[in-house]
Formats: structure tokens, sequence, C-alpha cells
């Protein structure tokens, strides 16, 4: 047992392994890499794709996928911006953001449990649906002129004792997800329900409102993303979000989830979303070229997932 | 073919599974292969069709030393092993299935269909069998699809056939044919190996038998001058006893009741109870109903219709967590599938049906897990390196048992078992029989779903038999016997 436990260990290290040999050797390559200042920027751009993963791992447990975490970030995201211009209490928006997100990710999961579509087929129709919807409210055109609620800035650009407020709420959710997938029955539910959904049904886990729950969860944490970049950008754009699930569900790759569901750790998808961070970074400040980043983002997911085969 | 293996070693990274194995096959004859889980049956067929390769030892064909690199080999010199998971693709015809990847072709390599299935058609009248080439092949049943993978077997011209369980989940009518076309394919000069827990089927068909124990031989008997208490006293090494365990447990008051329980196309007319402290065995032939019944009772087939109660008041169970609440066990018939998780813990497969017990307010108490498990795997001699073994690494007895320990936590009134031994070895058997006792002593009503009739016989306090999704009728424990079962699993009716 010991034996598997570190074997366990060393697995879960093999993407630590990897973040800290890329974050050596771009410092060491760059000066401004190593700074503080480039550091709590890196947290900061990486808790944008953070939220998403995280709500993404809990999908991909369950042995389903979600696709349309872009477009919910775009059309909840929008919408908050047009209550805001309307008038609305910022507080208040960000709150309904939130729970449209939610509602959003829950139709993703009836379509899905109750439809009895296939997730990926589910979610490819829920992202182009949400998309559509995103341009025809925007009619094309971003929203912008929020005003200058101190709320919204804060969420985005605020920071505590120098630590930004995206990161501070990246870490406390990373800690709360943790929290939930490993100690609670929640967690557990989520777990079964990837790995072996009839035995899981039989043992008495409602796996339909298990599958239904993670695409809330999803849904929500794309709406929270959708927050951070709208208090960044001071606008809402009708192509906000566009192709984020890519990056995702390559941090949830990233961190050793299994992508038939059941077995994975959120510690996994963290150290997944800095080594894309660290990626987007490092390569930009390396003035590497945008076509050259995709190619090498590509690579270094194929050589972690193909070293999580071997064991 | 005569086939000799001697003085076989074989250990897996360092784990010594056949430890001097062997066995003689003589021309034409059928010749059974008997040995507990783990015995190392199968580890010895494989390398005779040279799935593995050998430690030490030695395989004559024919009198001539053979090493096979792969079962294409062996299966050129006509050394065919049909698995117990049987190699079909379902969405394929017969045909299809049976030319997989020696399709007759042109230089195109377009397939020549005509020729093909007249080729099908020609030996499944050999086998005697009416299955059409263009049939699907989950349109089959499994019987048939044994039959397709025979019908392979004899396509590469066989001369050995090995057969690992293959009645495991056949009917009886399709044990029949089955046994018709084994003793046919034995006229015709075919040696077949013939591996499986059931002795009784042994008994009837085959002419010889190896034992293997702990990966060692242990001797060949013919079967005409030996018996069953001697072959399980050399399975085991030592005397058994008693296969079925004595229970006295006095029956209490009706615990569960089902009236007029419908659905259909599946069975109709359902109606019967349980007491507490009974054992009620269910018999029937497969397809019977019999799973789908249980399924229903459970809350896990849609288009029910009737009443259930449960201590004389009326439940209704839309899905399985109404019917856990409602104080019901489910153990399933395919724990592979339907009742484990294979690639989880035997902590996270005991846990996931006892959330609430181990949990306050959503969060888990990990040491009341611990607990909670470290108590099945005491009461019910779980062989296992801990709580956090994975089930897929062990052994079908001790898989079995992790399903009982996952229910027995879940204090059920009534506890359903679905074929609870099927797959075990005779060992293991007993261990469960006497859980089963346990349970019904401490007052559980016990549903016993079983297609193997002195199980049937040796464990219930009543017996109901199901025909064609219809009550055949009930017996009592001390009527009951194997004709007067089978006069009512095939729609008979008893006299008096």
């Amino acid at each position: 047992m010991d034996n598997k436990k570190l074997m366990s260990k060393m697995q879960d290290m093999g993407a630590l392994i990897a973040l800290v040999l890329l974050v050596i050797v771009i410092s060491i390559i760059s000066p401004e890499f190593r700074t503080i200042d480039n550091f709590l920027s890196l947290m900061r751009q990486s808790s944008i794709n953070g939220f998403i993963a995280f709500g993404m791992t809990c999908v991909i447990l369950t042995d389903a996928i979600d696709l349309s975490v872009g477009s919910v970030l775009a059309l909840s995201t929008a919408l908050c911006a047009a209550f805001i211009k309307g008038g609305m209490p910022v507080g208040i928006a960000i709150l309904l953001s939130l729970i449209i997100g939610t509602v959003l990710g829950s139709v993703s999961g009836i379509l899905v449990t109750k439809g009895r579509l296939q997730p990926f087929i589910a979610t490819l129709i829920t992202m182009t649906v949400y998309r559509g919807l995103t341009q025809i409210f925007m009619n094309g055109k971003p929203i912008s002129g929020l005003g200058d609620s101190l709320l919204l800035k804060f969420i985005g650009r605020g920071s505590v004792f120098g630590i930004p407020v995206p990161v501070i709420l990246f870490v406390l959710i990373f800690i709360l997800f943790t929290f939930v997938l490993e100690k609670t029955t929640f967690g557990r539910r989520i777990y079964s329900t990837g790995s072996n959904a009839v035995s899981a049904k039989l043992a008495g886990v409602n796996i339909g409102r298990t599958k239904l729950a993670a695409y809330a969860i999803s849904g929500c944490m794309a709406a929270l993303s959708g927050l951070i970049l709208l208090s960044r950008l001071s606008s809402a754009q009708p192509t906000l979000g566009d192709g984020f699930e890519l990056d995702a569900i390559a941090s949830v790759a990233l961190g050793g989830t299994s992508m038939s569901g059941g077995r994975g750790r959120i510690w996994g998808t963290f150290v997944g979303v800095l080594i894309i961070a660290v990626l987007n970074n490092g390569l930009n400040i390396l003035g590497v070229s945008s076509y050259y980043q995709s190619v090498v983002k590509g690579i270094v997911i194929l050589v972690a997932v193909l070293s999580d085969r071997k064991r | 073919m005569k086939i000799e293996m001697k003085g076989i070693n074989k250990a897996f990274g360092g784990n010594p599974v056949l430890q001097n194995a062997g066995f003689v096959l003589a021309d034409g004859e059928i010749h059974a292969l008997m040995g507990e889980n783990g015995a190392g049956k199968s580890t010895l067929m494989k390398i005779l069709t040279g799935v593995y390769t050998r430690d030490a030892g030695t395989v004559t064909v024919n009198g001539k030393e053979v090493v096979y690199n792969n079962a294409q080999e062996a299966e050129k010199e006509g050394i065919v092993f049909i698995h117990q998971e049987l190699n079909v693709l379902f969405d394929l015809t017969v045909e299809e299935n049976m030319f997989l990847g020696k399709e007759i072709h042109n230089r195109f390599g377009v397939c020549n269909k005509k020729a093909m299935q007249k080729e099908v058609r020609r030996i499944l009248d050999v086998l005697g069998v009416n299955i059409k080439p263009e049939a699907k092949m989950d349109t089959l049943s499994v019987g048939q699809q044994q039959m397709i993978e025979i019908a392979k077997a004899l396509m590469v011209d066989a001369k050995v056939i090995i057969m690992d369980e293959p009645t495991a989940a056949l009917s009886q009518s399709e044990t029949v044919t089955l046994f018709k076309v084994v003793r046919s394919l034995k006229q015709k000069g075919v040696s077949i190996v013939y591996i499986s827990h059931r002795m009784e089927e042994i008994f009837e068909l085959c002419d010889r038998i190896t034992i293997l124990r702990d990966g060692e031989y242990v001797g060949t008997k013919n079967i005409p001058e030996t018996n069953m208490d001697e072959i399980v006293k050399m399975m085991i090494g030592r005397e058994i006893g008693e296969r079925y365990p004595e229970r006295n447990t006095k029956l209490g008051d009706v615990v569960f009741e089902v009236k007029n329980l419908n659905c259909p196309g599946t069975f109709k007319n359902v109606n019967f109870n349980v007491r507490a402290g009974e054992v009620l065995g269910v018999a029937g032939l497969m397809g019977a109903g019999r799973t789908e019944i249980m399924q229903s009772i459970f809350g896990n087939m849609p288009h029910v219709t009737g009443q259930i109660f449960m201590n004389g008041q009326e439940i209704q169970n839309k899905n399985p967590w109404d019917a856990m609440d409602n104080g019901i066990g489910f153990i399933t018939e395919d724990r592979k599938i339907e009742g484990l998780m294979l690639e989880k813990s035997i902590m996270e497969n005991i846990s996931i049906a006892n959330l609430g017990r181990i949990s306050q307010k959503g969060v888990l108490n990990k040491k009341r897990e611990q607990e909670m498990t470290q108590q099945g795997i005491e009461d019910l001699h779980i062989k296992c390196t801990g709580a956090q073994h994975a089930c897929g690494n062990l052994s079908g007895g001790n898989q079995q048992k992790v399903v009982f320990a996952k229910w027995i936590f879940t204090e059920p009134k009534l506890l359903i078992l679905d074929e609870p031994t099927r797959g075990v070895d005779i060992g293991a058997k007993k261990e469960i029989y006497s859980i089963i006792n346990k349970l019904a002593d401490k007052g559980v009503a016990i549903i016993m779903v079983s297609s193997e009739l002195p199980e049937i016989l040796g464990m219930s306090d009543r017996i109901m038999v199901v025909h064609e999704g219809k009550i055949g009728g009930f017996i009592d424990k001390n009527e009951a016997n194997q004709e007067n079962i089978m006069i009512l699993a095939t729609g008979g009716e008893l006299n008096g």
C-alpha cells in the first residue's frame, strides 16, 4: 500500500516537476520572468483559466465534458455588463451573473441527463447557441462605459496586501474544491459516477443529479471567470472567452485527471493551470510568436499525457 | 491430438502462479480442468495456447515439443481457446464476426459475401444450430453467441477446443444444446478441455478430470471412478464438510410483500411475500424474468405497475435510492459492472452505499469510514492488503464479499441476492452461505435468485419458481427437489 501511495504521490509530482523545470528554465533565460511583479500577474492570468478548469475537472470526473464554458462566460458577462450599464447595483449584477452562469451550465446538464445527449454533443449545442445569443444580444458590438464602480474594479484589478484579488479568489476556490471533492459525500458521488455509473446508481447515487450539479458548478465558474475579465477590460466583448474550453481541458489533462472520469484531483488541475499560464506568460516574454506558442503548448500537453500513461 | 504438459512453472513479477503444473489430454476426449479460483487453470491454458510463455516445463503436442509465441500460432496448429468473456463484436453480423480478419475477398479487397455466408451456413449446419448468417450478433442469445465462437473454432479446423466456463451465462436448454454439440465434436475426434466450477456438469459431460490446487498438479481421475466429495477434497486439500451450512432461524412476520407487479412484455401478475429471517429462493430458467422482477422491486426498471409493501406499509420505489431508503438492499447479478467500481478501493466501494452513515451534513468522517471498512474486512474475512486495496485486484469471492459488506452496512430489512455465488470458488461459496445465514438469523428477509439448483435447494426456506414472466408456483423446503422445480420452471404443474 505504501508503495502504491508513493507511486501516486510521484505521479502527482510529475506535473509539478514539469512546472518547476519550466519555471527554472524560463527564469534562467529571462530576467523579466523572474520578478515578483511578473509572478503576480502570471498568477492573475492563470486565475481566469483556473476557475474554468476547476469546474471542468468536476464535469470530467463524472465522465462528461463541457465545451460550452467559453460561451457561458460570454453570455453571462454580456448580461452583467448590460445590467450595470442599465443602472443595476453592481453587487446584484455580479450575483445575477453567477446565477445566470449556473443556469446556463445546468441547461447543458439537463440535455445530458434528461435529454440523454452525449456530453460532447450536448455542450457543442449549448456552446453554439449561447455564442449566438451573445452576438444577438450585443448586436455584435462590445458593451462598455460601465461607470466607475469600486466593487467592479476591485474584483479584477484590486489587491489585498499586495496580492491581486483574482489570485486570492483562485487560491480560496482551489481550497474549497479540494475540500468538496475529497471530504464530502458530494465529492464521493462525483468520483463514483465517473468510475462506474451503473454500479453507483445501484448503490443509491443519483447520478443524474450529480452530473447536473457538476455542469451547474462549471457554468458558475465560467461566469466568475467572466466577471474578472469584465472588471479588467471594463467592457464585455461578444467574442469573449472564445476557445477557453481548450485551455481548461488541457489543464485538467495535464493534471492527470482521467478523461473517462473517476480518477483525478483538483491539485493536479491547479498545477496544470499553472503550467499553461507559465507557458503563455513565459513564451510571450521570450518573444516567441503566438503560432509557435500553440505548437509548444501542444507538445507539452502531449509529453505530460504520455508520461501519465506510463505506470 | 495428444497434448502433454509437464512441470510447468510460471511466475508473474516474482509471484509464482504455477508450480509443477500439468495435464495430459488424450485424443477425442472431454477433459475437465478444475480448481478453485486462482488455482491456475486459465494460466495453464494460456501457456498452452501461447498467450503466456512458460518459465519451466515441457509442452508436447503429438509427441513433439512445441512453443507457441501467440494465440495465432496455436490456432494454426488447431488449438483454440474460447474465453469466458466471449470475443464477439455486437454491431456486426454472424458472418462478419466469423470471418473477421479472414474475409474472403478479391484482389481489390471487395468481400465475397455470398461465399462467406455459404461457408457460415455449412459450419452452423455441422453444429446443428439454427442461426442466420446475416443476423446481428446483439440479437442472439448468449448461448447462440457461444455457438458462434465454437463455429469459429471449427472454421480453423480445430483439433483441441478449450472452453472456459462455457455455461456460466447459458440457460438450461442452451446448456443441453451445448453439450450435444460438444459430444458430437468428440465423436469427430476433437478433444475438449472443459473448465468449469459446476460439478454436476462435469460429471454429466466429461471423461476425465484433472485438478489443480494453488498452481500445482494434484491428480487426474476417470470420471466414472470418482465422486464429487473426492474431487472437492482434492481441490481444497481438506474436507469441506457440509456444502450448505445449517440454519435454524425462526421465521418472523411478513416483512415484504409484492402485489400484482406487472411489466409489459417482461413479467405479469407477480405476487409473493417474504418473512423476517426467511430465505426465499427464486428458481427459473435463464430469461424467465427473475432478474427483471428484482430490478423492479429495487426501482431500477421503467414501466412497472403494482404494489409493494414493507412491514404492511405501501412503498414507492421510483429509483434505487428510494428503495434503499425503504430498507432494501440489492446484490446484483453482475458484480463487475453493476456491483463494484473495480478501479476503486474496498473502502470507496463500501462507502458509496453508506455515505449517510459516514458523514455529517455532507462532510465525510474519514475515521468512521476507515473503521467501517476495517470492520467489513474483518467480519467477512476479505483477503486483501487493507482498506485501500483496489477491488479489481481481488479474487471473485473476495469481490463478492466486498459487495456483501457494502450492503450489510446499509442494514437492509430486505436483501435481494441475484446469483450471489456466480464465479466464486467453493471455499468462498461456503463463506458466503454462512454470511447469508447470519443475516437471516438477524431477521433480514432474503430473496435469493439462483440458477444453481443445488444452491437453491440447500439454502432456501421456500422456493418460488418463475416461468416466462409468471410465478409458476411455490414449493416448501421439505418438498422441494430438482424434479419438481424443473417441472414448474418449464411451465408444468405439480400434482396434488
